[in-house]
């Protein structure tokens, strides 16, 4: 009989909040740009099956991530265009772009697969699981940060990485101004479109490292639909967590519990359709508490002289 | 010459926006270029900013010819423009937003202690006090301003563009500013002052280019002219002499009665006890430094905002706490103090801007009167001299002045027995400030109450009978028309009480 809460239950957070903190870091590095990016989960889903095509294609792990990076990238490119270069609404484009991914993907799994609904090939490996030296053999410790794939370890270096970024670097700074500001930023010669394409093609690239993590991670298939709402999560996790790198690290941890914890709390017979609920209420809930302080932009503030 | 621009032609079109102007600019001097709304002065700037090409004429920097295909080409050439809305990111710091562009860096780090340290330095050297660590979104207006400035001092800028610097300050800040001009002007930078306030232009500029119709009308010696005749030459006639006639006001109607609004908890109320009327046939003008209330008051005796306590009555009926369609039942019209929050929807036609309000006239069993509609707001454009290409263009590609002049239309043409009139000629020109004072006091020859809020102290000094001055939320003092003088008025303002 297993207990409720053990040390278990944080090592499956982390690996279960990888996809969600990578795809809420693209979500708030277009926040950052003032672009309201909805496609996080159609570009999590893209990645998600191109990982796993890459993957059975070339048969290397490696290439296959690279191969979701740069279709997801892609994909991100005809958001970046749609709504930069043509100043479609945001909201709109993401919605199509989310409807485009569940179609394409779902359509492709039986075009290239000749499967309808899942593809799994027991001979296709997944991510390396890394065990860190000495660290592993520290009792919980171990337990907790030793043993998950180079994506779950990345994801967490990124958000280091990109607190420092934003609010350290020259570049960093600027981006920030092109998102507070576009007119003032275009009206300093900041070049604003390049760090709005910019920011949007690198949320691409963790969208589909996210992906990747999804179907390559603790798990090695495609399922339609994998995403099942984790984009829409990671967008209320960037604005809960203010489009800050670490709040919204916060926020995806929060979120990546819950839905740990709703997993656990099924082997407690509790009803699975209950538990499965249980993160989609709390972003309700979350957003309630929050709704004034949402960081929240529109790219619609570019056409206001 | 530091600048000088030959025969500038801008045609977009059919439109002549700019027809052969010269224009020059020497080293340490304040050239104020003046003329009325869609006269072609934003257009020339925009030629020297590098944000629009001349389809004629050459532009020349200290003698050599050049073209400026980008804001970012015109500030390397050491021209600096600072907007009438302020390009600032109010999140950031007073020093972010000044280095920002050329940012101290070691190494892709921004070092923000050298910005601040470089920004103290750049204050101190141009007189320009700011608070380098201070966010912009805390700074007052006149303040961000002179943070735009220093921005463009930081660029290298030698000529400073100013679009209409003088709108948004309070006239204290104003002073300071011309002054601040005049003394970069020793110091040998240069400026071009965009501006419709003639008596400020006059103290302040070295020389003076009047603009009308895309033409120029005549450049002049700040020290030859006066008001009367800049005004001729931007209008092009004989400005009517102003007169009006001794109030002869009647009953109430518009009562305030002990009136308070409290502000955010723990701070000083928003309107404190605040009492006062407005009777037929006259004009009351609320003066104040921006802050002290006026907002909120306006709001109270327009149902915009609740009172906390005390009662507002209108022609009669007891109004305090209904919504602003009960107000405007029970006689309000409301020129807005924000024009574009409250007065107009950007995104629609003139047409539609000049339903707003009237849609109940304007209309038969649910169904909207195209052709009233037209017919009636053709007529306001008409008789107000709105410049708008047709009635279906859209309100935010009319200028500021002939977008007010079409609110204005529109709230008189209620004909309610109150008239809210707040800023009523905030960045118009003469012509157009000719207009709505006339429209204003004609309607207090019909009889009419009307509230009139300015910040420009001349407007109220002009169309008051009595004055009412506002400090930190409560009635500081009132005034007659004849007791009335700007100093007396400014004292009151800054909290010096009646002597």
């Amino acid at each position: 009989m297993e207990t409720l809460l053990d040390w278990s239950l944080l090592s499956a957070t982390l690996w279960k909040v990888a996809p969600l903190l990578l795809a809420a870091l693209a979500g708030a590095m277009c926040a950052r740009v003032g672009i309201f990016n909805v496609a996080l989960e159609g570009m999590m889903l893209t990645g998600a099956f191109t990982a796993i095509l890459g993957n059975y294609w070339f048969d290397n792990v490696l290439l296959g991530v690279v191969f979701a990076c740069l279709c997801v990238g892609a994909l991100s490119l005809l958001f970046g265009y749609l709504v930069i270069g043509l100043q479609a609404n945001a909201i709109v484009v993401g919605t199509a772009i989310n409807f485009l991914a569940t179609g394409l993907t779902a359509f492709s799994l039986f075009a290239i697969f000749g499967v309808k609904g899942q593809f799994r090939d027991s001979a296709m490996s997944g991510l390396p699981k890394w065990n860190i030296p000495l660290v592993q053999d520290i009792p919980v410790v171990g337990e907790l940060l030793s043993g998950h794939t180079p994506l779950v370890y990345l994801a967490f270096l990124l958000v280091v990485a990109l607190q420092f970024f934003l609010f350290r670097t020259v570049m960093g700074f600027r981006l920030l101004a092109v998102g507070e500001n576009p007119v003032a930023a275009k009206s300093l010669g900041l070049p604003v479109r390049r760090y709005q394409y910019g920011a949007i093609v690198f949320s691409g690239i963790l969208c589909g490292l996210a992906g990747a993590q999804l179907s390559l991670g603790q798990v090695t298939l495609f399922t339609e639909n994998m995403t099942a709402g984790r984009g829409f999560i990671a967008l209320v996790a960037t604005m809960l967590g203010q489009s800050n790198p670490i709040g919204v690290m916060g926020a995806s941890l929060l979120f990546g519990f819950l839905d740990t914890l709703s997993t656990r709390l099924q082997s407690f017979s509790v009803p699975t359709h209950f538990t499965m609920m249980f993160p989609y209420a709390m972003t309700i809930i979350v957003m309630l508490f929050f709704k004034d302080k949402s960081y929240l932009r529109q790219s619609g503030r570019l056409d206001s002289k | 010459m530091l600048l000088q621009m030959e025969g500038i032609t801008k045609r977009y079109g059919g439109l002549t926006a700019n027809d052969s102007v010269n224009f020059s600019l020497r080293e340490g001097e304040v050239h104020a270029l003046v003329g009325e709304n869609g006269a072609g002065k934003s257009t020339l700037m925009r030629m020297l900013y590098g944000e629009e090409q001349p389809t004629e004429g050459k532009i020349r920097i200290l003698g050599e010819p050049r073209a400026f295909t980008a804001p970012s080409d015109a500030i390397k050439a050491g021209i600096g423009m600072v907007h009438q809305h302020f390009m600032l990111f109010p999140s950031f710091t007073v020093a972010e937003n000044i280095v920002i562009g050329r940012e101290p860096k070691s190494g892709g780090k921004f070092d923000r202690k050298a910005a601040a340290e470089h920004v103290r330095a750049l204050s101190e050297k141009y007189g320009m006090p700011v608070d380098p660590s201070a966010k912009v979104a805390d700074c007052p207006v006149g303040v961000q301003q002179r943070i735009e400035i220093l921005k463009v001092l930081n660029q290298g800028a030698k000529l400073i563009i100013l679009d209409e610097p003088t709108g948004a300050l309070t006239p204290l800040e104003v002073d300071w500013l011309l002054r601040a001009i005049r003394r970069l002007a020793a110091q040998g930078i240069s400026f071009i002052l965009i501006s419709h306030k003639l008596h400020e232009v006059l103290g302040t500029a070295d020389r003076i280019t009047v603009l009308r119709d895309g033409k120029v009308t005549g450049t002049v010696n700040a020290a030859d002219t006066d008001a009367a005749e800049l005004s001729r030459m931007m209008v092009g006639r004989e400005l009517a002499p102003f007169e009006r006639k001794a109030a002869n006001a009647g009953e109430a109607v518009l009562a305030v009665d002990r009136v308070t609004v409290r502000g955010p908890k723990g701070g000083k109320p928003l309107l404190d006890n605040v009492s006062f009327t407005v009777r037929a046939g006259e004009i009351v003008g609320i003066a104040g430094v921006s802050g002290n209330g006026q907002s909120e008051l306006l709001q109270a005796v327009s149902g915009l905002r609740a009172v906390d306590e005390g009662r507002v009555a209108l022609a009669g009926a007891d109004v305090t706490n209904k919504d602003a369609a009960q107000f405007r039942q029970a006689g309000l019209a409301h020129i807005p103090e924000d024009r574009y929050l409250w007065g107009a929807a950007k995104e629609e036609s003139v047409a539609d801007n000049g339903l707003m309000g009237h849609v109940g006239s304007l209309s038969r069993r649910g169904i909207l009167r195209k052709t009233e509609i037209r017919d009636t707001v053709s007529q306001w454009v008409k008789s107000f001299n709105v410049k708008t290409a047709s009635l279906d263009t859209k309100a935010k590609h009319l200028s500021g002045g002939n977008m007010q002049k079409l609110i204005v239309a529109r709230e008189m043409a209620h004909g309610t027995p109150f008239v809210i009139a707040a800023e009523p000629t905030r960045g118009v020109d003469i012509g157009a400030m000719e207009t709505i004072h006339d429209a204003l006091l004609k309607r207090r020859e019909e009889r009419g109450a009307i509230l009139l809020v300015s910040s420009e102290l001349t407007e109220i000094l002009k169309l008051s009978d009595r004055i009412l001055v506002l400090y930190e939320g409560k009635i500081a003092g009132e005034l007659s028309a004849e007791e009335a003088t700007e100093e007396k008025i400014s004292m009151l303002m800054a909290g010096g009480g009646r002597d």
